[in-house]
């Protein structure tokens, strides 16, 4: 991708990606840390749009930042008496190793292949029309098995989240 | 300088990374949940990429296969924290090292 504002917008990005992931590591405070999770998503969104992901990009902010972080944000104050701390345990420095070891085999493979892409000129047809028509007609089964998935989710976890109370007012009625 | 494929991919790397350290060292579940969800948007991330710039008959494939990533993170999320809930209600603790009830 060619051009001086697409470049800076890359470069602002990552920077802005990289460092409030690193925050969510660093952070000691559990609150903190989902604001820097937060700042992630919102970054991994804004690649979306450079990647010119436009359904993706509104899905990520609508999902991501509007429902799983405040899920997050919710899951803490139900744990009132829960440490707030966001320490580590023994296997941090194992943990850390493994990561950065990781890593490093990865941005390997990324730089050593020799990656066949796609002209600057043919730019593919990815918009939001053309998913919506993959969706309903290529992946039609496993979009209807998701929505299975989704219904199973919310019942399993009305389930789980119940207080005893609440049961037996259930099993009374 | 014009940015690639490449320039993506690191960036996913370094995430995905970043998301195991998060995941594999913190003591709060809620902090392992977070870890889990960098990860999958550093998935996302990559393979938006590559069905950005691969060679491919149908590009779109890409994005429908994070759409249903997306689908399952949010589900896995849901379940996940009402576990954490229902953790804390029995055992006063979400810390996964204090959580050792089947140790004998």
């Amino acid at each position: 991708m060619e051009g001086f504002g697409v470049t800076v917008a890359f470069w602002i990005l990552a920077a802005l990606t990289l460092v409030s992931a690193g925050g969510v590591m660093v952070s000691r405070n559990l609150m903190h840390a989902v604001l820097f999770l937060i700042t992630t998503f919102i970054g991994i969104a804004g690649f979306f749009v450079l990647l010119s992901a436009d359904f993706i990009a509104m899905a990520q902010v609508i999902i991501y930042v509007g429902a799983i972080a405040v899920l997050i944000l919710f899951a803490i104050l139900l744990t009132p008496q829960a440490r707030r701390d966001n320490g580590e345990t023994k296997f941090a420095a194992p943990a850390t190793l493994l990561a950065v070891c990781l890593a490093a085999v990865f941005l390997f493979v990324v730089h050593d292949t020799d990656w066949k892409t796609v002209g600057e000129d043919s730019i593919p047809a990815t918009g939001a029309a053309e998913l919506g028509e993959a969706l309903l007609s290529t992946w039609v089964l496993p979009f209807e098995l998701a929505s299975i998935l989704l219904t199973a989710a919310l019942v399993g976890s009305i389930m789980l989240t119940r207080t005893r109370e609440e049961e037996a007012e259930d099993a009374v009625a | 300088m014009s940015i690639g494929l490449e320039h993506f991919l690191t960036v996913g790397a370094l995430l995905f990374s970043l998301g195991l350290a998060v995941s594999l060292s913190k003591r709060n579940a809620i902090g392992v949940l977070m870890g889990v969800e960098l990860m999958l948007n550093a998935v996302n991330l990559t393979l938006i990429a590559f069905s950005r710039f691969s060679i491919s008959e149908r590009p779109i494939s890409g994005q429908t296969f994070v759409v249903f990533v997306i689908t399952v993170a949010a589900a896995e999320a849901a379940v996940a924290l009402a576990l954490a809930v229902s953790v804390f209600r029995n055992r006063e603790t979400v810390d996964v090292d204090q959580i050792n009830l089947l140790r004998s």
